[in-house]
């Protein structure tokens, strides 16, 4: 069904159960519990993780596949949220010609940047993309400021035209919808002493990642994504079969450059309000994290980097010396004390110090990512049994 | 025509740290073959050395001076620095009016450790790994670098004053001809070229005149038969990647009086560099520092008014765009040797 496997197939549907259940699953503290401030479960959190685990799905096609490693995708996300917002102000407050819009202008970037860049690889890929990156940032900050909004951002305003929607009375502006369904709409259930909170916004950042993976799951298992692989393996043997590998790298890059692009336009139809922060490297940056911390190549190591780094950052920033010395109190007071005063540099305002000495962590001892070490931890649990008897078998030799 | 001077020398001064931090980078990729992401990071400890030894010498010991009244008539606290105590008042004055150049002698034993410590610990076990694997390494270390200082020196910028005697301006354009006030330099980043001038000229010289030197530009040439030579090439590179790390350092240690040195300077240093190593040509130092100061001195003509009037924004992008052109049209670099990342 679906042009999958039964695997793959029962694989989409638990991702598609995992996305539905997560304002439920996210939840597992109940309020105002010490564990409380552990939930992931709120929606702002929620639509980020969804709209960033596009982005790294889509930056796995290029990175994952070929190898070609990209410092310059946040510009296609500054571009999505650009042409988002713009569609927000001239059409309607309807998000969906928005989408398509930011979708196809990331697309048509990424064509023009992919075009220029790939004539060359390895770093000069890396640089050139950086370069065009940051040419796309110093512009939307300066010379672009009619378009871009400058330092202020941009944003829907009142005296838009909009020629779509039906002047608003009340002069205030309306609500970003999806054919009248307001992306605030959220209906809270509550249960067993927690409040889960079923948001519009997030069901549609959910709902369409689970769209968008389940394209790139298609891709992988395509020829098309097979050649990807191959040149990741050996480009010049690929050359000397007489196959001109270009147009494949092009078409991969487009693609990933769409996939930002859409997650740029639901990042701003989320928070109507693009700013050109979003396409400086340290956002490119983000990106080549989240996927080498879940697994490069892999089909679930980019979402899963997006949703741990997502997470984390918004937990850790919040933790701060009293909640430590709370955690701490067991133990007498100058441990705890010290345990403290380790602690707090990673915490809080610090927790870009913990990031990167997980990505270093991650990258010198298992560079296939989480995914490698969830499988390392699974072979070892598996092989324990085995081990035994192997070591029983031995012994009376010795 | 004065104008033009005025902006050249204006993008001397910048041209200055692009091409010290891109012969840094250069030196480090022509002998270990690894690409250092954390390399503006090195610029930037370097530059908080400077911040560093400012503080130790204002540390004041605080004695109160029964002679004399504060406003609220108690007897006043008077903070003297302890170097003042020491060496008389003058001559400790002068210690730490002149911190920043002194600086530069604790930024080169803390330069070498960090560069030491950094190959030795990590970069060594990166030789074989692919070069997406070493930027990334190297970038996560940049992160964490920059957090530690941003730890300890807090995100706000801190200003650092160059010695008094270099406070003032120079005027450039009376030796030339102009009339006065035409051509105006601070005295500092006139002293700031004429170091990475040295700095650079030292590097060379060391590399050309020297056996050691000699016998790194015969492993950057061919590694293995210098190794099969019965010469430790790895030790010889380490000692250049300290080298690499000095160099960095003493170049932010300097620049401070004319950018306050924030934790963010490294990396926004860093992207330029690379940007500037490519355009010279991996490999290639003199390559590097060409491309350095050349892409220095265009940014600084690009933001000149008639420029901007013409293409607005130009001085931004400046630098990309002729990076882009650089690739395009040759794509070794501007002074890259053949065979050099061309997988």
């Amino acid at each position: 069904m679906l042009g999958l496997g039964k695997k793959d197939l029962t694989f989409l549907l638990i991702v598609l159960l995992l996305t539905l259940a997560a304002p439920i699953l996210l939840n597992p503290f109940a309020e105002g519990s010490a564990m409380a401030q552990f939930n992931a479960g709120y929606p702002d959190l929620m639509q980020r993780i969804a709209i960033f685990a596009i982005f790294a799905v889509g930056f796995n096609i290029l990175f994952g596949l070929t190898g070609y490693l990209s410092f310059g995708h946040a510009a296609f996300i500054g571009i999505g949220s650009y042409a988002m917002v713009w569609m927000l102000k001239l059409l309607t407050m309807n998000i969906l010609p928005g989408l398509i819009l930011a979708t196809l202008m990331g697309g048509a970037f990424a064509l023009l940047i992919g075009f220029v860049s790939l004539r060359r690889s390895g770093i000069y890929f890396s640089i050139l993309t950086l370069a065009f990156a940051q040419m796309s940032f110093n512009m939307a900050y300066s010379v672009l400021t009619p378009i871009t909004g400058g330092e202020n951002g941009l944003g829907p305003a009142l005296g838009d035209p909009r020629v779509l929607d039906a002047a608003a009375a009340n002069g205030t502006i309306p609500e970003v919808n999806l054919f009248g369904l307001s992306m605030r709409a959220t209906y809270e259930l509550d249960l067993a002493g927690r409040v889960f909170q079923f948001n519009a916004g997030y069901y549609v950042c959910g709902l369409l990642s689970v769209f968008m993976f389940y394209l790139a799951l298609r891709l992988f298992r395509s020829p098309f994504g097979m050649m990807l692989r191959a040149i990741k393996c050996n480009q010049h043997r690929l050359n000397y079969t007489g196959l001109h590998s270009r147009p494949y790298m092009l078409s991969a890059f487009v693609i990933s450059g769409m996939y930002a692009g859409l997650a740029g336009g639901l990042m701003a139809a989320m928070d109507p309000l693009a700013g050109a922060d979003r396409m400086q490297w340290q956002a490119s940056g983000e990106v080549v994290l989240m996927v080498i911390l879940g697994g490069v190549g892999t089909m679930l190591g980019p979402v899963l980097g997006a949703g741990f780094i997502k997470y984390c950052e918004n937990i850790f920033s919040k933790i701060n010396d009293h909640v430590l010395h709370e955690w701490f109190s067991i133990f007498p007071k100058w441990l705890e004390n010290l345990l403290v005063t380790i602690v707090h540099p990673f915490v809080g305002q610090g927790w870009h110090l913990t990031l990167g000495v997980l990505f270093m962590l991650v990258v010198i001892f298992l560079p296939g990512g989480l995914i490698e070490g969830g499988q390392r931890i699974g072979r070892l649990i598996r092989r324990k049994p085995d081990a035994k008897g192997k070591a029983a078998a031995t012994t009376p030799a010795e | 025509m004065d104008a033009l001077i005025l902006q050249t020398l204006n993008g001397l001064d910048k041209g200055s740290a692009y091409a010290l931090i891109a012969l840094g980078l250069t030196l480090i990729f022509g002998t270990l073959g690894v690409v250092n992401f954390a390399h503006g990071t090195l610029f930037m400890i370097g530059a908080f050395c400077a911040v560093t030894l400012q503080r130790l010498l204002s540390l004041s010991q605080v004695t109160i001076d029964p002679t004399k009244k504060d406003f609220l008539g108690n007897a006043l606290k008077v903070k003297t620095p302890y170097i003042e105590a020491w060496f008389g008042k003058d001559a400790g004055a002068a210690i730490v009016n002149w911190s920043v150049p002194l600086s530069i002698l604790l930024a080169i034993p803390v330069m070498l450790v960090v560069g030491f410590v950094m190959e030795r610990g990590l970069i060594k076990h990166f030789y074989k790994r692919p070069h997406a694997d070493q930027i990334l390494v190297t970038f996560g270390l940049a992160i964490v670098l920059q957090e530690v200082i941003k730890y300890y020196f807090g995100a706000n910028p801190i200003p650092t004053a160059a010695p008094t005697d270099f406070a003032g301006s120079i005027d450039f354009g009376v030796w030339m001809g102009f009339p006065p006030n035409d051509i105006i330099y601070p005295y500092w980043r006139m002293v700031y070229f004429l170091f990475s001038v040295v700095v650079i000229g030292a590097v060379f010289a060391f590399l050309q005149f020297t056996t050691f030197g000699m016998v790194v530009r015969a492993g950057m040439a061919d590694r293995e038969t210098v190794g099969l030579l019965g010469i430790n090439i790895d030790r010889r590179f380490t000692i250049m990647f300290g080298i690499a790390a000095v160099v960095a350092g003493t170049a932010g240690a300097m620049y401070t009086p004319i950018n306050s040195p924030a934790f963010t300077m490294g990396m926004n240093f860093l992207v330029l560099s690379f940007v500037v190593v490519v355009v010279g040509g991996m490999g290639s130092l003199p390559g590097a520092v060409l491309s350095g100061f050349l892409l220095g001195i265009l940014e600084s003509y690009a933001s000149m008014n008639w420029i901007k009037d013409v293409i607005p924004g130009i001085d931004q992008i400046i630098i990309y765009v002729i990076a882009i052109i650089v690739l395009l049209t040759r794509p070794r670099g501007l002074m890259g040797r053949k065979g050099v990342m061309e997988d």
